[in-house]
């Protein structure tokens, strides 16, 4: 393997620094990449709580009839699940891999504001703490234990001040504000940084794919963090300033809500999934030995999709009697985008055709990614047929398909991206045999819980009920769902152990630990503080191809 | 080639194959393949031609992600050569966008064309309208040509296709959101407030088909059940005769059921619940005139017997946590006479 010239060997032993100084560098740092970490811990943490209640939910809906939890509590349970799984679990732990990443793979030393970085983390995790506090403070002196219960799109009027009294749906309201405002800042931060930092050398069209598709989620996030925004203010409004937008009782609307709530809402899981597809463009050609193919469709399908998915909001609202025009409408937007999607699928299996594929932990998560992708836009295309989601919305085929696209894509696409970058954030490899362990029982857990939580929906299951009426047969496939459910849980915690572990006894990494070709692999594991010593040259977007392959420089084809 | 296209979905209609529904009224009573109605068997149709296409994708792709993985896994004998480079085809790109684009077209067509049939044709002569009022956590009926008003449990005539006798349910809520959902009858349709919504059923077979409100109102979601009556012309002539007469006259109640009669007058009971031919005129509850011949109570939560009807006037937060009706605080001797009042409620 050639030697690479950007890593600065001078400063490899440092001083140990007390206890409070480490703390106090955390808190104050403006480092992209420490920033990251945080943010990707600080979700690690929501995610083994949000985990912890599905599993809570499960136990209970493994029998019909069942009194594990109240309704009361069974229905924060699901509210909380679904918020923290998405504002404080999906998006902290995706910008935290972007910003973690992006600098380092367009040879930049940071980001393009440092200090508003900071700013978007802090007030992002203050967010989430004020979601839980409600825990504490939901109804006021009385009331203890009293989070949000209205699902976590929250629905107008069950919002309204006469059916939420109490504050548990303003901590839900202003933790929403709060993460929206850090989403907000890291879009813009990512964006500058991705248009104006990049090195020299590295045009839009070097870019590697992983900054390209960062840059259209910043898009997404601008245009579609503010409807969100703007609608949680209009609710507070609502509640406390008699204004009557959602309040049905005064003549509000119900509709407007979910408008304002779908146009975020439908972004928002191209805003989740999209980074997930980053993971994969990176770690699929890594693993397969092969450049991208096609990097210019898989661009351009991503733009694509950006665009048509500001267009497809209301497919979640095709029971609410839009009428027949507005439906096959929202019916051809939403069919047209499994059209770049396909192609993104297309272009993956296309990059490890005639490839030399090794499966480590990373590629085989990949794999299964590509597999559970292609499945979730499968059971899409049959939601986007409105007539069959009049009887499919909202019952547990639309939860078994969104966990599909949620877990099965996303997360799989996460864990393989921990086992990939681990390496070079911590500087030592995870541990090859807990993650074959932790894959196959995720893998067992996921298909148990997933592939099976469709037949009650098919068989007329709605979500978000605390218990069901034995005799509709759906006690066997929720007694399977529920068992998937614990087999993920002891997968993850195995995942965990291996964080743990590695970071202590984990094999020294190196800089280049997967013989890989962007610029992250060029600079030592973990990276300085200043990331490249000199600033890097880029000629192609595969430098460290280059490096390594003079004879045969991607130069050459670009 | 168009026109075949438009033909598509008439023609799963007709063969929405008999084995199968069997098989599948013998998996669940909330099964929406088990069609018993027009609007869920357009759906049906709908859904078989999508899981078809769905489903050649699924083994062309996922067989295409198999043979790849097993072909092309690096193997010890490979060396440390790296294989040829390929950066990409416009061909196979353009391949593999305008077929889906054909793909995408088709379903798109055949989709439109069930939604114009579910909600664009017109209403026949002999269709029935019925008014459902969604309530947190039970459902109110009017008929408005028939002058009834039921709750939760709801009774139509079947529709015989040479003549057909839909039954047009117009929406809306009096609280928060919910859903009609009787799989078997017809795809979902919401209840929201200040907005009327309508769908339409015509089951052919007597019976009762189940389903739930799907769309999160509250605390007791889980327990707002829906039981769908059709009944054959004749059955639903005596119970239209039923539900319009009165219920039981003063004369005819024994001295307890007539103590009962005093106890709910001289309650909360009449500020939210109507008996007609009472001072009884509340609209918060269910109209409970002729309770006595539901089969169930608590919207379908429990069966409607003396004990589970004593048991819920007492406390009818420990048989529905959440339910909205508070419990009475009535003595045992209050208590047996309002039951044994309201079992005569037929």
């Amino acid at each position: 393997m050639a030697t690479t010239t950007a890593i600065d060997l001078t400063s490899q032993t440092k001083p140990r620094k007390l206890a409070l100084q480490v703390v106090h560098e955390w808190l104050t740092t403006v480092d992209h990449k420490k920033l990251g970490i945080m943010y990707i811990v600080y979700a690690l943490i929501f995610l083994v709580i949000a985990g912890l209640m599905a599993v809570v939910m499960r136990i209970q809906l493994a029998v019909p009839h069942s009194h594990f939890v109240s309704p009361q509590v069974f229905n924060r349970l699901f509210t909380m699940h679904g918020t923290t799984m998405v504002f404080f679990v999906g998006m902290p732990i995706l910008l935290g891999f972007g910003q973690y990443l992006v600098p380092l793979m367009i040879g930049a030393r940071d980001m393009a504001f440092p200090r508003l970085n900071a700013f978007s983390f802090w007030i992002s995790a203050f967010g989430g703490i004020l979601l839980y506090f409600s825990y504490l403070g939901g109804d006021g002196l009385y009331g203890m234990g009293s989070a949000p219960d209205v699902g976590w799109f929250a629905y107008a009027p069950l919002t309204a001040k006469v059916f939420s009294p109490g504050h548990s749906t303003d901590y839900w309201t202003f933790a929403i504000l709060l993460s929206g405002i850090g989403s907000t800042g890291t879009g813009i931060n990512l964006m500058a940084t991705i248009l104006s930092m990049r090195c020299k050398g590295m045009t839009m069209n070097r870019l590697p794919l992983l900054p390209w598709l960062f840059l259209i989620v910043s898009f997404l996030i601008l245009v579609t963090i503010s409807p969100l925004t703007a609608a949680q203010i209009m609710l507070t409004l609502d509640r406390y300033l008699g204004a009557h937008f959602f309040d049905t009782q005064a003549g509000g609307s119900a509709i407007l809500w979910m408008h304002f709530f779908w146009i975020f809402g439908h972004p928002e899981v191209y805003i989740l999934v999209m980074p997930a597809f980053a993971f994969v463009n990176e770690i699929i050609p890594v693993f397969s030995r092969k450049a991208m193919f096609g990097y210019t469709a898989m661009v351009a399908a991503t733009v694509a999709i950006g665009f048509i998915s500001l267009s497809v909001w209301a497919h979640h609202m095709f029971t609410v009697g839009l009428g027949a025009e507005g439906n096959i409408f929202f019916v051809i937007a939403t069919m047209t985008i499994s059209v770049p999607t396909g192609i993104k699928i297309f272009n993956w299996i296309g990059t490890m055709w005639g490839g030399k594929i090794v499966f480590k932990v990373p590629m085989l998560f990949c794999t299964a990614f590509l597999f559970q992708f292609m499945i979730a836009g499968l059971t899409g295309i049959m939601l986007s047929a409105a007539p069959f989601t009049w009887q499919l919305g909202s019952s547990y085929f639309v939860v078994a398909h969104f966990h599909y696209v949620l877990v099965g894509a996303i997360v799989f696409a996460l864990f393989g991206a921990f086992y990939y970058w681990y390496p070079k954030i911590i500087g030592r490899m995870l541990n090859e045999t807990l993650g074959k362990w932790h894959f196959w029982l995720f893998v067992l857990g996921f298909h148990l819980t997933f592939d099976f939580m469709h037949v009650p929906g098919l068989l007329g299951m709605p979500r978000r009920i605390y218990t069901y009426e034995p005799g509709r047969g759906w006690e066997v496939w929720n007694l399977i769902v529920s068992v998937g459910g614990i087999i993920q849980a002891i997968a993850t915690m195995i995942f965990v152990v291996n964080l743990i572990w590695s970071y202590y006894r984990g094999k020294v990494a190196g800089p280049d630990p997967w013989d890989a070709w962007t610029l992250e692999w060029s600079t030592s594991s973990p990276p300085p503080e200043y990331n490249f010593a000199i600033e890097p040259v880029v000629s192609s977007r595969r430098p460290l191809w280059d490096l390594k392959h003079p004879e045969d420089l991607d130069t050459d084809y670009e | 080639m168009a026109l075949a296209i438009w033909a598509l979905p008439a023609l799963q209609a007709r063969i929405s194959a008999r084995p199968l529904a069997a098989l599948a009224s013998r998996l669940s009573p909330t099964d929406m393949f088990d069609a018993a109605a027009t609007p869920a068997r357009l759906i049906f149709g709908n859904a078989m031609f999508v899981l078809g296409l769905t489903g050649g994708i699924f083994l062309f792709v996922g067989g295409l992600m198999l043979w790849v993985v097993v072909r092309y896994r690096s193997r010890p004998s490979d060396g440390n050569t790296e294989p040829i480079q390929i950066y990409g085809s416009n061909q196979i790109e353009l391949s593999w966008t305008v077929i889906p684009i054909l793909l995408v077209f088709m379903l798109f067509l055949t989709t439109a064309r069930v939604i114009l049939a579910t909600e664009s044709i017109p209403k026949p002569a002999g269709a029935l309208d019925v008014i459902v009022i969604g309530h947190q956590f039970w459902w109110e009926y009017r008929y408005p040509s028939l002058g009834i008003v039921t709750a939760n449990e709801l009774h139509i005539p079947v529709s015989d296709p040479a003549h057909p006798t839909p039954v047009y349910l117009k929406m809306s809520s009096a609280d928060t959101d919910h859903s009609y959902w009787v799989p078997r009858l017809a795809g979902k349709m919401d209840l929201i407030p200040n907005r009327v919504n309508t769908m339409w059923m015509d089951p052919e077979t007597p019976g009762l088909y189940l389903g739930q409100c799907a769309q999160y109102c509250g605390t007791q979601h889980a327990k707002m059940l829906l039981r769908v009556y059709a009944d054959t012309p004749a059955d639903f002539a005596a119970w239209v005769k039923q539900e319009q007469a009165p219920s039981a006259e003063s004369a005819t109640l024994t001295a307890e059921q007539l103590a009962g009669k005093s106890v709910f007058e001289h309650n909360a009971c009449m500020n939210c619940h109507t008996i007609a031919g009472t001072g009884a005129k509340g609209l918060f509850g269910p109209d409970l005139t002729h309770m006595g011949s539901r089969e169930t109570l608590g919207s379908g939560a429990f069966t409607n017997t003396p004990e589970n009807l004593k048991h819920w006037i007492d406390d009818p937060d420990s048989l529905k946590p959440g339910a909205l009706m508070p419990p009475m605080h009535l003595n045992e001797k209050d208590l047996n006479a309002v039951t044994a009042y309201l079992t005569t409620l037929k």
